[in-house]
């Protein structure tokens, strides 16, 4: 069976992000940028089924900028065996990823599709579920854990107060939460490797697909600063303040 | 550490640090010698990511290195327009007049205000399509040396536990075995401290003295940018004793950048370079600047200030020390990028001259320091920051004037320092306690805060980086003698005493470490000891700085 994964570039999570001044967006010139840690722990899955028998290659796929090359080649390096890039402008909405990824699946016919839940940069939660419903595929999102059986999956999902497990036919989508397992460092001399596996350009127009925009982005703001806390003196001030100036009680 | 068998790859030439120095000696090896294989390590988790600069640079050395930087896009795009030096008293500042005249060192004219970190970044692409192969997130954790020869580096070992055990992500390091090896580390290099003390390096010269650059970016409202704009200071808040001064360059889409540096032959053990940083900010001559902007940035890093006088010999058996790992900064200019650059094309030219003759020393790099522009540049510059030391900063200053109006640099004689940084604190009882203001949240912030900004970050399960040699030697002589001076010229919160009252005990919050190597350099009486952490650990300082 082979996995696709699909892999995004975002800010890299030490970053603490900065608006635009104008507020139209998260500035990224010149920020650290690297893979979303969720798709890590989605490629570590891949390759971990790899190592079990239970999938024979994994294809890392990136959407995105030239740049998104580095973050395929970390996959890479992690053990995933080859990499397509889509070209197309930096972080395309999660429907038009979708519709590539599903034009990619009709190119590669894998037996499953590992996505992270969610990217760490527009939080979107959506891609996964947008591509099982294209592709009419069972799906697994939030997967805990992941068992390959004969001809179907048995994924444990992350929910509310609990797991809850569900079996899927294969071919499936699954959305890897993050206490799945934990990735592997990309070693030096897997690094190293890395550079010469293959790595396929492709340009979003080579697939057919429609990328334009149908979100409008109004404002990205910064979260209101905290007010300094106050120390007080005695538990009657407490109480009055509570009740005068939070007005809570 | 660890017995496991590590794997091995053979290079011509390794690279130690991806800073100025040592990305323009991998650049300069391949245009020489096309096919030679250059593979350079970066403990930053991408190039620049542990960079800190001012910085205004001299485009000299780039200029050599690629005539047509500007048609290759490097970020150096805000020209110097205007400066002033300014000495401070508490509120008030006078410019000095004639710049050019009193302190020609300080001038500035066909300079340019970047980001070092930036162009780091720029060198690294164009290294990378000469052919050299970068490999951020990896540390230089061991010299190989074979036979009295330097035959390369191994990189750290990744997914060692705290109690030093292999851990469930556990990969061993890496021997980066080198034909050559170029230790490009910046200053007060960990591996280079080895190779220094292997072969006996700074035999015969003088202490390497050193500074603590401390440093934010602000974003300021247009209205108050003024790009190109350059300012210095000394005096105020510094005493006469103390070696310091302010930088404050407007630069970028809205940025300025301010620092303080502080000599570190401080001799009061009450000093905090991150306060004084701090409250210098207050004073009109920088308020002005900042006032209504926001702090985007902040990190703090050493710098060599030894000049000529505290080289070391540049060559060993397989390699050379190039850039701030062999102190070539020029102090009176707080620039080191452009001698960096050079130091590392010269080593380069001395690599390959090595490597045609099949001789395991780079020996004519020295020779051809000494015969380039940058041994005339040190030459010149050499009296004027042992003359600080010696005559304090007010006759400091005035001897430099005169070193620079009637010697031009060429005074026929040669002033030494005597004492290494560690040698001069006094004890916490002769001393007195500044009174440093406390944050107020707008303009100035407590260490926390600047910390958070450096984006710094450590895998928790890991060894402590920072190795205190002799704990009995912390209380009797870090505590009992100087009350913990580490806690106060640490610029990143690392250290703490914890049960101040009953039984001090030193506390070391090593994931907070900026790696900007103070406590290897400063500790009294060199009981600390700054090692590599787990590579891609330390700060990731964003774009701007
Ligand atoms: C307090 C809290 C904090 C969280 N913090 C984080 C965090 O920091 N990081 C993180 O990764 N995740 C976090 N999560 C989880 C994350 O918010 C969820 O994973 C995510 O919201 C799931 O999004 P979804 O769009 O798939 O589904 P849902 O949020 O379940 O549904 C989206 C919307 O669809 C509609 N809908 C759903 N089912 C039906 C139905 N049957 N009929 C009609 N309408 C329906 C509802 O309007 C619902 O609001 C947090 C969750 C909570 C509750
Ligand atoms: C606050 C401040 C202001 C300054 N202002 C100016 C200025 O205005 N103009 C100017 O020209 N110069 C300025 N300088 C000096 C200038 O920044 C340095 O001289 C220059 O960066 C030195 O270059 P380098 O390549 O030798 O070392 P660095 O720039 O220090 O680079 C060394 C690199 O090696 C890496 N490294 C270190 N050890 C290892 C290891 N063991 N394994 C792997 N990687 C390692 C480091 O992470 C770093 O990236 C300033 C310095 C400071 C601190
Ligand atoms: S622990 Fe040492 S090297 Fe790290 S930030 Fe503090 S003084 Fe600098």
């Amino acid at each position: 069976m082979k996995i696709v994964v699909p892999v995004k570039r975002v800010v890299d999570y030490n970053i603490k992000p900065r608006v635009k001044a104008d507020g139209s967006g998260v500035e990224t010139a010149g920020v650290k940028m690297s893979m979303n840690p969720f798709d890590e722990i989605a490629v570590e899955e891949a390759v971990r089924l790899k190592e079990k028998g239970a999938a024979t290659e994994v294809v890392v796929v990136s959407i995105g900028v030239q740049q998104a090359q580095d973050t395929l080649r970390t996959a890479m390096a992690m053990g995933a065996d080859r990499a397509i890039l889509v070209l197309a402008e930096e972080s395309p909405e999660p429907l038009a990823v979708a519709k590539v990824l599903k034009a990619i699946v009709a190119k590669e016919e894998p037996g499953m599709v590992i996505l992270g839940k969610q990217a760490i940069d527009d939080d979107m939660n959506a891609t996964g579920q947008m591509l099982a419903g294209l592709l009419g595929w069972g799906q697994g999102t939030f997967a805990g854990k992941v068992e390959v059986a004969d001809g179907s999956v048995r994924v444990s999902r992350e929910i509310d107060g609990g797991t809850e497990e569900v079996s899927l036919k294969l071919p499936a989508v699954i959305t890897a939460d993050l206490r799945l397992n934990e990735p592997r460092y990309a070693s030096l001399p897997n690094i190293m490797k890395a550079r010469k596996k293959p790595l396929e350009t492709l340009n979003v127009a080579d697939l057919g697909v429609d990328t334009t925009r149908r979100l409008t982005v109004v404002s990205v703001a910064e979260p209101a600063q905290r007010a300094a806390g106050v120390k007080v003196g005695s538990v009657a001030e407490l109480v009055e303040k509570l009740r005068n100036e939070a007005k809570v009680i | 550490m660890n017995e496991t068998v590590r794997e091995s790859m053979e290079f011509d030439v390794v690279i130690v640090g991806g800073g100025p120095a040592g990305l323009a000696a991998a650049i300069r090896l391949r245009q020489l010698s096309p096919e030679t294989s250059v593979c350079l390590i970066e403990k930053g988790s991408e190039i620049g990511a542990h960079i800190v600069s001012g910085a205004v640079i001299e485009p000299r050395a780039l200029a050599e290195l690629l005539p047509d930087w500007k048609e290759r896009g490097a970020p150096l795009n805000t020209q110097v327009t205007a400066e002033e030096m300014l000495y401070l008293t508490e509120t008030g500042s006078l410019r000095v007049p004639f710049l050019d005249k009193f302190m020609p060192h300080m001038a500035n004219h066909g300079n340019y205000i970047v980001s070092l970190g930036e162009v780091c970044r720029w060198l690294a692409t164009q290294a990378e399509e000469l052919g050299v192969e970068i490999y951020p997130g990896f540390a230089g954790a061991e010299v190989l040396i074979e036979n009295n020869r330097v035959v390369g580096v191994a990189t750290g070992d990744m997914g060692i536990t705290r109690e030093g055990k292999p851990g469930p992500n556990y990969q061993p390091g890496m021997e980066l075995r080198g034909t050559y090896t170029l230790f490009a580390e910046g200053c007060r290099g960990s591996l280079t401290k080895q190779v220094m003390a292997h072969y006996d390096l700074r035999k015969g010269v003088d202490p390497q003295t050193y500074g603590l650059g401390i440093k934010e970016v602000w974003e300021v409202p247009a209205e108050k940018h003024r790009p190109g704009l350059v300012q210095h200071s000394f005096g105020w808040p510094m005493d006469d004793q103390t070696y310091g001064g302010a930088f404050l360059y407007h630069f970028g889409e809205n940025l300025v950048s301010y620092g303080f540096v502080v000599g570190l032959d401080y001799p009061n053990t009450w000093l905090s370079p991150f306060e004084e940083m701090q409250r210098l900010k207050l004073h009109p001559a920088f308020r002005k600047h900042l006032e209504g902007g926001r702090r985007v940035a902040y990190g703090a890093r050493a710098l060599s200030e030894g000049g000529l006088q505290a080289m070391p010999r540049l060559t060993f058996p397989g390699g050379a020390l190039i850039g701030d790992s062999a102190g070539f900064l020029n102090v009176p200019k707080i620039k080191g990028t452009h001698t960096a650059m050079k130091s590392g094309m010269l080593a380069a030219e001395a690599v390959v001259d090595a490597m045609q003759s099949q001789r395991a020393e780079p020996a004519t790099f020295t020779q051809r320091v000494k015969e380039s522009w940058v041994w005339e540049e040190l030459r010149t510059a050499r009296n004027i920051r042992p003359a600080f030391a010696r005559f304090g900063a007010k006759k400091g200053a005035i001897y430099s004037a005169l070193d620079a109006m009637i010697f031009k640099g060429r005074a026929p004689w040669t002033l030494h320092f005597k004492h290494a940084d560690n040698e001069v604190l006094k004890p916490a009882t002769l001393t007195a306690k500044p009174n440093y203001p406390k944050p107020d949240g707008q303009l100035t912030f407590d260490r926390l805060s600047s910390v958070f900004l450096s984006a710094t970050n450590h895998e928790e399960d890991q060894p402590v980086h920072l190795h205190v040699k002799n704990q009995a030697l912390w209380k009797t002589v870090n505590w009992d003698v100087f009350r913990a001076p580490e806690t106060r010229y640490c610029p990143a919160g690392v250290y703490e005493v914890v049960d101040e009252a009953a039984d001090p005990k030193l506390q070391i919050n090593a994931q907070n470490c900026v790696h900007c190597k103070t406590c290897d350099i400063k500790d009294p009486c060199q009981n600390i000891d700054w090692t590599v952490p787990e590579g891609a650990g330390g700060p990731n300082y964003p774009a701007g700085m």
